[in-house]
This record gives C-alpha cells, structure tokens and sequence, in this order.
C-alpha cells in the first residue's frame, strides 16, 4: 500500500480552494498555484481562483512562523493581519495597490495569511530602466510615483489598524543598535548617524502613514507606468518625507545614477509630482536628511542580510554577498556629506 | 613556503571564467533560479580575487593612517572601535578633515575591491 504524503504545494491547493470556496460563494477550482521569488519566510504564492467559469488571479501572502528572521526584522516588520488591514485603508484611500480580499483564519494551517487581487505588470528594475517595451513608461514612473504617494500618505489614520510611530530619532537609535548587535566597528556609518543626529527634523504634529519601503524592485509596472505599490511589511506612522527620500537613495537607482527619483526622474520632478496630487511641500532641506538616512539604512540592512546567514538562521550565498554591498552605500554616504556641507 | 602557480588570484580568476562561460550558459538554459545565483557566486568569486591581490597592502595602509590618526597603536580591529566610539560620543565628526581624509582612502580602498564599477 503506497501513502501519499501531500507536498507544500498541494496543502496550499487544498486550502486556498476551501478559503476561495468560503469567500467567493461557490466551489473554487485552483489553478496554475506557483512560488513567486522572495524571501523565505515570508513566502508570496500565485494562484488563480476560478468559481462559476469566472477567473480570479491572485497572490497569497503568507508567514512561515519564526523562520530566517532577525530579531530587527521582527521589531520592525509588521504581521500578516496588519499589513492586510494596512492594504484594505490605503486601497480605499485611492492608492494603486494589489486590492486585498480576504485572510485565512488560524485552523486553516497556512500559518498567517491573506489573498489579494494580482496586479500586472514587472517589478524587475534592470527590464524597466532598459527594456523598450517601457520606452513610454520611463517618462511617466518618477511624477506616477509622486502622485501615488501623496495619496498614500493622506489614507485616514481612522480607518488604519495600531501601527508603531518611528520619528528620525527613533530610527538613529534602532540602527544605533543594529551595529551593536552586529558588533562590527563601522566608522562611516557612526559619522553618518552622528551627522544625522545633529540636524534631524523635528516631530511632526501630524505624522502620516508611511510606507517604509518605497523604492524601486517594490512596485508593478507596465507599458502605461506604475500598477501596483507592493510590499507593505514596513510600513508605520511617521514623517512623509521618509518615503521621498528612501526613494532617491543611489542603490535603487540600479545604475541610472543621474536619475534620482528611482531611476526615472529627478528630486524636483517627484516632489512636484508629489505637491499637485496633494503632497504636503517638500521642504529639499529634509528631502536630503531623509535620503542621508535612507543610504545608512540600506547600508546596515546590507550588514543585516549577510548576519542572518552568518547566524545560521538562514543558509544563503545570496544573502552572505550582499554583506560587501554596505561599502556602496559608505562612498555614497562621504559623498552625500561632503555636498551638504 | 611558496605555493606553486598559479597564485590565488590567477586560480581564483580560472575558477571564476569557467563558471561564467561554461558552467552558467548550461545552468540558464535548464535552472535559470541557479543560473541567477551562480552570477552571484561568479561576482563574489570576482571580490575574492581582487582582495588576495589589493586586500593586505589595503589593511596595511588603513592601519598605519590610523595609528597616526588617534596617536596610538593596537589591532586593526581595536583601532576601527576607537575610531566608531569617538564618532558616536561627537569627540570627532565630519569637521575633521585629516580623518575623513582616512575614511576617503579607506572606502576608496575597500569599494575598489568590492565593486570597482560603483559610482
């Protein structure tokens, strides 16, 4: 007698036609349920869903439990049931935004999870910046994601769940010790996370939604420009001029370096951009402390990707080689200094 | 004792050409995931190379300015710990000119090995 043993993907298959069955009212076949690329824990699936001769494509979002993650990851990163509540307030606030539909409840055994609508478009920055299929979405995506943030950050902070609010201050201290858990000696970013100490913004009266990491490799496109804004996990309650300046950081530029505004246009195009949708006016001052800041991140978050394999939590060349990344970011951050001033 | 040729960056560069031109136009064609990861391993091979050649007279150079610059001596490792702890506490910061001279050359020194196209 032969016993089948079910694979991950077929569990996943039993599950989602029970959950797409519940939420579509009607017997759902799944279809074409594939792994998208990314992070091992966090895990995106794709699927379509098809109930009474009606297709549905979608993407699962879904959490291994406690796996490949840092303690920083977890301090920072917001669960699954949040980002689905973060999701549903921005897409009711007009924002482009894969629509999220509905969460799988705890006996389904997906761990935490939800299904949202499946936006088109590529995310993959080198076919953007270079392919000539986006000839006429290069000249649209730098003021597309002005606009699309300035409606991001007016979602209503009523209709939003708990989200932890992160000042300047409270982003030097966490990296601050980010280094000292890494426990390496890191002059450059002690020089570039003492400047910023000095001359950070002060508090806002009224913090927005932030969505913590606005960039490039983040967002769908197509023929037209931007479809989607994806990856939601960092988002938090904060200073709207943090997602303008993470944008602009040089590594998310993949290569296009004379093009600040993520490989597509310049700093004054995205803010106007920015300003007409709504946007409250950009102050170029804390544009560029925020893109200081965004530059140290990214840096740190290089030394993070590398510690996770260097730990054992996850055992990964990839991540080990993104670890001699972070220097990228020290001749970025000298040079960022010394034009300031 | 001498090892005999080829060196470790002539045999690291032969690694690192025979699993560019052979190995990741075979991976393409029929695991295109690892014929990804294999341009990674193929890049980190790359910063290996150049570090056997440019990392110790590099160390030796970062060592020696910092020596001058906190006016004493210890590992390197002990030297880049005073350096962090200094800018963290503002006992130094951007207006020292001889330091970031230092941390110029440094940087200069260690993005020429870990990606000498960066700009």
């Amino acid at each position: 007698m032969t016993v089948h043993i079910p694979t991950e993907a077929e569990a996943v298959v039993a599950v989602l036609a029970v959950a797409a069955n519940r939420y579509f009212g009607g017997t759902a076949v799944i279809e074409g349920l594939g792994r998208e690329s990314g992070g091992a824990s966090r895990q995106t699936w794709r699927f379509d869903a098809v109930v009474g001769g009606k297709r549905h494509e979608l993407i699962l979002r879904r959490d291994q439990p406690t796996r490949g993650k840092t303690d920083r990851e977890r301090s920072v990163a917001i669960d699954r049931a949040t980002e689905f509540r973060v999701l549903a307030a921005a897409h009711k606030a007009g924002v482009r935004a894969p629509e999220p539909l509905f969460e799988l409840a705890a006996g389904d055994g997906l761990g935490e999870a939800f299904v949202m609508r499946r936006a088109g478009g590529t995310a993959i920055a080198r076919k953007l910046l270079r392919d000539a299929a986006y000839d006429g979405a290069r000249k649209n995506i730098a003021s597309q994601l002005g606009e699309i943030l300035a409606r991001l950050h007016a979602t209503d902070p009523a209709t939003l769940p708990p989200l932890v609010r992160r000042e300047a201050a409270d982003h030097i201290a966490g990296l601050r010790r980010s280094l000292d858990d890494l426990g390496q000696a890191q002059p450059v970013f002690e020089l570039a996370l003492s400047w910023l100490d000095r001359r950070k913004p002060p508090p806002l009266d009224r913090p927005v939604l932030v969505h913590g990491d606005y960039r490039t490799g983040n967002y769908l496109a197509d023929e037209t420009g931007v479809t989607a804004i994806l990856d939601w996990e960092l988002a938090h309650i904060g200073d709207p001029i943090e997602d303008l300046g993470w944008l602009c950081v040089k590594s998310w530029r993949f290569g296009a370096i004379d093009r600040p505004a993520g490989g597509f246009g310049s700093r004054e195009e995205l803010w106007a951009a920015y300003e007409r949708a709504g946007g409250r006016p950009v102050d170029p001052q804390r544009a560029h402390w925020w893109e200081v800041f965004g530059t140290v991140h990214w840096g740190i978050i290089c030394l993070n990707q590398a510690w996770k394999h260097l730990s054992g939590s996850i055992r990964s060349m990839e991540h080990a080689s993104i670890g001699r990344r972070a220097v990228e970011t020290q001749v970025d951050l000298l040079q960022l200094l010394k034009n300031a001033g | 004792m001498a090892q005999d040729r080829p060196t470790a960056p002539e045999l690291l560069t032969a690694i690192a050409d025979f699993l560019r031109e052979e190995a990741t136009p075979a991976l393409d064609r029929t695991e295109p995931r690892l014929g990804f990861q294999m341009r990674v391993a193929v890049n980190s091979l790359a910063i290996l190379e150049r570090e056997s050649r440019l990392g110790p007279e590099a160390d030796r150079r970062e060592h020696a300015r910092l020596a001058t610059l906190l006016g004493r001596d210890g590992t390197l490792d002990d030297l880049n710990r005073e350096l962090a702890r200094q800018l963290r506490s503002g006992t130094r910061d951007e207006c020292d000119a001889a330091m970031m001279a230092h941390l110029e050359a440094t940087t200069a020194d260690k993005i020429a090995i870990a990606n000498p196209k960066w700009r």
